[in-house]
């Protein structure tokens, strides 16, 4: 899955311009998270075309980047997460970050993993019998 | 009672002061010409032969020796005496270029070392005193220098450099210090630590602090004499000069004695280089009087001052100069340490980052704040606060590593560096540093 990042400065109204500028453009937003600091955030976003939506905030002066995520469908079930972290780190896969995204679908949850290496990472959950979503 | 290290001549007729700056420029002038030709080359262009300087009153016909000079003629160039008869080198921090190395025969140093002898005395200090120097060491003029006037005074000498806050106090209590010397906001700080370990100025003997190579206001002033329970003296010089010593404050606080049996002090028009009466402002200008080895003959130090010779309640007759009021180029003084922004580009262009930054500086509890903001580019920007965080670290140390101090860093997204008229502004200083 393509994740996009854009570097967001700490005022009122950034977060806004960027969501308004790709709704303009016609991009729909599937996921956010925001890590945030005091002088700046990240806004990372799953987006329905990526490369679109890079080239527009690229364009539009943002610092932008478009990574490779893995995202997992979360089984509504308990231990379903922790049978994922525990997947990852027993092949000794970091997670940079993670965060969940409702599909459109109703009752479907996935999660994104930020991680070192992503086919590391997939080949670890197929191993742990766990489906990733590329 | 105020007290003199030398009252023969702090204290001395004018008319005599000056009759022995003038025999001594004669010599002086005659020395320069003879042993550095860099400095021959400068009369030469101008046409002013030694013969020509008969008294303080030709001065003006003599050239000026800028940064710029030190820069051309680094290392030696400026140098009057054999290498074999110099005995210390101080230098400034910065690369060369803007780094100034100094040269001293032992004759210097002690000349040097009397001025400050002067300075610790003006400020109450005598044999039995307990004199904690605080000022860094090492190449750093301030350690050395007050190092060297309180053994001449006869204090018990704590050479303790800068740092390690802590055992500072804890030296000042346990061996009763009674005379500290550092840079102001460094006393500030030692101040706020008393008050942090719970302590007061009754717990420690301080009686006086000698407190320079940084701008400080009254109102700084106010706060460390508060703080620490002292009388707190400025003191002033540069690495280009000597060092601390240049001048110093007496009792009366309403300026700094110039040692002038040393340095002849002017003030000229910073645009023009014309002599301004006594009593204007303008740039300070010194012409060491009696220095062998590193002899700089008007000097411009690009500090704004007044001088005034108005008669002195502490007795002396030595000329004073106010506290520098500003500067006549871009320098920056940040925590002591001389910065030039320029410096800053260079260490970015070198790290692969944009020349588009902005210097932010602000002085919180006495002590100055240094920020930095750099635009990177798309290629440096990380989905990840850890490698963002890491890259401002790295940019810091570089930083560190050139300019002697460490900056708090600001990766910033592009453009947004405020500019005028498409010119970025390049420095945002908020410190309140003169009265
Ligand atoms: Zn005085």
């Amino acid at each position: 899955m393509k994740q996009i990042s854009i570097f967001i400065e700490n005022e009122k109204g950034s977060l806004a311009a960027v969501t308004t500028l790709l709704a303009e453009n016609g991009i729909d937003l599937r996921a956010l998270s925001i890590a945030d600091t005091t002088d700046y955030g990240i806004l990372r976003i799953m987006a329905d075309k990526p490369e679109k939506a890079h080239k527009i905030l690229t364009e539009n002066g943002y610092l932008t980047k478009i990574n490779e995520v893995v995202g997992v469908k979360i089984a509504d079930k308990a231990g379903s997460l922790a049978k994922i972290i525990n997947a990852l780190s027993d092949e000794g896969i970091g997670v940079e970050y993670t965060y969940a995204f409702t599909s459109a679908k109703p009752g479907e949850a996935f999660m994104v993993f930020r991680v070192n290496d992503n086919e590391k990472a997939i080949a670890a959950l197929e191993k742990a019998g766990i489906g990733a979503v590329i | 009672m105020e007290r003199y290290y030398q009252k023969e001549i702090e204290c001395a007729p004018v008319e005599e002061l000056k009759a022995m700056q003038n025999a001594k420029l004669v010599k002086q002038v005659k020395h320069v010409y003879e042993h550095v030709p860099y400095y021959r080359d400068l009369m030469d262009k101008k046409g002013v032969k030694p013969e020509d300087i008969k008294s303080t009153a030709d001065i003006y016909k003599l050239p000026f020796i800028s940064k710029a000079d030190l820069r051309d003629a680094y290392p030696y160039g400026l140098l009057a005496v054999p290498l074999s008869e110099c005995v210390r080198i101080q230098s400034t921090s910065g690369t060369t270029g803007r780094r100034v190395v100094a040269f001293y025969t032992q004759h210097d140093i002690d000349l040097w070392e009397e001025c400050c002898a002067r300075a610790i005395v003006a400020a109450g200090g005598t044999k039995d005193d307990v004199c904690q120097v605080a000022y860094g060491y090492g190449l750093f003029t301030g350690g050395p220098g007050l190092n060297g006037g309180s053994h001449k005074v006869g204090c018990l000498t704590l050479p303790m450099s800068s740092g390690n806050t802590e055992r500072q106090i804890q030296f000042m209590r346990d061996l009763g210090s009674t005379i500290l010397c550092c840079t102001p906001s460094y006393a500030a700080y030692i101040g706020e630590t008393l008050k942090d370990m719970g302590l007061t100025p009754n717990d420690i003997k301080l009686k006086a602090g000698i407190f320079g190579a940084e701008p400080w206001t009254e109102a700084m002033r106010k706060d460390i004499e508060a703080s620490l329970g002292i009388k707190a003296y400025d003191i002033y010089g540069l690495t280009e000069t000597s060092g601390p010593g240049v001048s110093f404050e007496c009792s009366e606080q309403t300026g700094m004695h110039i040692n002038e049996d040393h340095f002849y002090a002017e003030i000229i028009d910073p645009d023009t280089g014309e002599v301004l009466p006594e009593g204007e402002k303008g740039e300070l200008v010194f012409t060491s009087l009696d220095k062998e080895a590193f002899p700089l003959l008007r000097y411009r130090t690009r500090d704004i001052c007044v001088l005034n010779r108005k008669k002195c309640s502490c007795g002396r007759t030595l000329i004073k100069m106010s506290k520098p009021m500003g500067r006549s180029d871009d320098m920056l003084i940040i925590r002591g340490v001389n910065v030039f922004p320029s410096q800053i580009e260079t260490v970015l262009l070198e790290q692969g980052y944009t020349p588009n930054y902005r210097i932010e500086l602000d002085r919180v509890n006495n002590t100055d704040t240094f920020d930095v903001y750099v635009e990177m580019s798309q290629e440096q920007f990380s989905d990840t606060v850890k490698d963002i965080t890491l890259k401002e670290k790295e940019l810091a140390s570089a930083l560190k590593t050139m300019l002697g101090i460490n900056p708090k860093m600001h990766l910033v997204a592009p453009k947004t560096i405020t500019r005028s008229e498409g010119k970025a502004v390049r420095v945002i200083d908020r410190r309140k540093l003169h009265d």
